[in-house]
């Protein structure tokens, strides 16, 4: 039962990782830039969530307004910020670190707007449903009603986004704008356009993975929760295993994240918990440098 | 002194010089395709064939020049106005997106036709798109013979056949005119051949620039021929009449004129 236990604890915590994940791979995709302020992006669209949550009174209508918040907030982020970044530091030994620096100045910037706008102290989104666990054959799970429903609207998105790349023309633009820009806008596609949208979607996915993080914790955040610190990390982490390239890889790599957390937590040592994440990242760069998911075939999911 | 014909001219270009630092890659050089011609632009390597080309589609902005569509005057074209501008080109690289395969390489060529805008288009609207955007797609591929490649993976293909669906991508946007980076290079004999049939075939619906280095290719197909060499046209005219120029032949043979 405990092997259980941790696997489902593992899955839900590593779902959210696989948002997060699939957020850094959708802009390095589209503008091959580590969006280190995605974890502040998450956390302001949680914030959305929250004022949403708090007025609307229902958590199912305030994800999609999260998700939009998340959204526009990255959309305007890159055509305000990184498109004029990208063009002016096209030469130069800065050039290729500076839009990535700039992403952690931007961290910074998010969190302390949020500071003076919200307070430092604890906010909270109640969760939907119950948290309790479910009851199996008189024992009680952690595996409760609220994280199944994490888990269930996470690999919904997950397909929703499979759909747009793999089954529209604008999820072909958006793939091929990704392997290969130039190509792409002599062919006639509007690569400044999938490149926001690649933003948009990233800071959509985002939004989704703060808000669930946040309610599959205790519910509280502020501008300081260690649980963005965590996702921030798991979520480049996982997606860097997976390729960086590839949102299947991303989903996976944030799974396994997630279940190697998970197993370490319940049966190792709770304090090993910060470190688990980059002894897996280690070991897979040794191990396997391209990722789980190689390059080549990655860009293709 | 060069006279233009302007009218019928479906583009043309006049004074265009480029210099990269201090070097003068293009020199006050002229170009003009007629509507239906097939136009071929060749010279030594290093003359500035694939500069011009790169300042037609926007890869390279002149530094001076004048450019004319149709007749008419107007900016040289950003990469981003080709299409609609009714202009297409293949690339010497043939530049296919590898891991798509062949049918979604060229649908990308067509997304011009995609009605829908960013909203919509998450909607149903985007999927009428894309099943008209496929069907013009397989329509491409069927004119250059590649119509079973349809769902093999593009680095999958024979080189010969990457040049296909390459032109392929560049026809499903239905341009006026089409211009071809070195489609024979690398190419066998008879897949030249194959490739100057196709050509003929095309400009009965477009016209058609051709950069090339096969001189059997060159002499067949184009109606005119443009010689660059050191970054300036030093003959123009028909492939008879460049043939014979004795300033062609030197920069060929390389003894200064």
């Amino acid at each position: 039962m405990q092997l259980l236990n941790t696997i489902l604890i593992g899955i839900t915590a590593g779902s959210i990782y696989s948002l997060m994940a699939i957020a850094f791979v959708l802009v390095w995709r589209s503008t091959r830039v580590i969006n280190f302020a995605q974890a502040g992006m998450a956390l302001l669209s949680t914030y959305f969530g929250y004022e949403a949550v708090t007025r609307i009174g229902s958590f199912w209508l305030a994800l999609p307004i999260a998700m939009l918040g998340g959204a526009i907030f990255s959309a305007l982020v890159e055509v305000i910020l990184m498109r004029v970044l990208v063009k002016h530091s096209s030469s130069g030994p800065i050039a290729a670190v500076a839009p990535i620096i700039a992403t952690l100045g931007l961290l910074g910037l998010i969190r302390s707007v949020i500071a003076m706008i919200w307070g430092g102290q604890d906010l909270r989104i109640p969760p939907p449903v119950s948290n309790n666990g479910f009851t199996v054959n008189g024992e009680v799970l952690v595996f409760s009603p609220l994280k199944l429903l994490i888990l269930i609207t996470t690999f919904i998105l997950m397909a929703l986004l499979t759909i747009l790349f793999q089954r529209t023309n604008l999820g072909l633009s958006l793939r091929a704008s990704a392997y290969a820009p130039e190509i792409a806008r002599l062919s006639g596609v509007r690569v400044d356009l999938t490149r926001t949208l690649g933003w948009a979607l990233a800071g959509a996915a985002g939004a989704v993975a703060g808000v669930f993080q946040t309610v599959n914790g205790n519910g509280n955040f502020s501008p300081d929760s260690i649980e963005f610190s965590l996702l921030l990390v798991s979520g480049f982490i996982a997606a860097v295993i997976g390729g960086l390239d590839s949102l299947l890889g991303a989903v996976i790599g944030g799974l396994f994240l997630g279940l190697v957390i998970s197993f370490v937590l319940i049966y190792l040592n709770g304090g090993l918990f910060f470190i688990a994440p980059f002894v897996v990242l280690l070991l897979v760069l040794f191990i396997r440098p391209q990722g789980i998911i190689g390059a080549k075939a990655g860009r293709r999911a | 002194m060069h006279l233009m014909s302007t009218k019928t001219a479906a583009l043309h270009v006049e004074g265009v010089s480029i210099s990269f630092g201090g070097l003068r890659a293009l020199n006050d050089v002229y170009l003009e395709i007629g509507s239906n011609e097939v136009v071929g632009l060749i010279g030594p390597n290093g003359a500035g064939k694939t500069t011009l080309f790169n300042a037609l589609c926007g890869l390279v902005v002149p530094d001076e020049g004048r450019f004319f569509l149709q007749g008419e005057s107007r900016d040289f074209p950003r990469t981003d106005e080709l299409v609609d501008l009714g202009i297409a080109r293949t690339l010497q690289g043939v530049g296919l997106f590898g891991d798509l395969s062949v049918l979604e390489n060229v649908m990308i060529g067509a997304q011009h036709l995609a009605q829908s805008g960013l909203i919509s288009a998450a909607l149903a609207r985007n999927i009428k798109d894309e099943n008209r955007i496929r069907e013009r797609a397989r329509i491409a591929l069927e004119r250059v013979y590649a119509g079973g490649l349809a769902s093999r993976r593009a680095d999958t293909l024979s080189y010969p056949d990457t040049k296909r669906v390459a032109i392929a991508r560049a026809l499903v946007s239905e341009p006026k005119i089409l211009m071809l980076d070195e489609p024979a290079g690398g190419l066998g004999v008879q897949d030249i051949e194959w490739m100057n049939t196709l050509i003929r075939n095309l400009s009965a619906q477009m016209s058609v620039l051709l950069v090339e280095h096969h001189m059997d290719v060159i002499m067949s197909v184009c109606s005119k021929l443009y010689v660059l060499n050191f970054g300036e046209v030093i003959a123009s005219g028909s492939a008879e009449t460049v043939r014979r120029d004795p300033a062609v032949i030197a920069a060929y043979l390389g003894t200064g004129a």
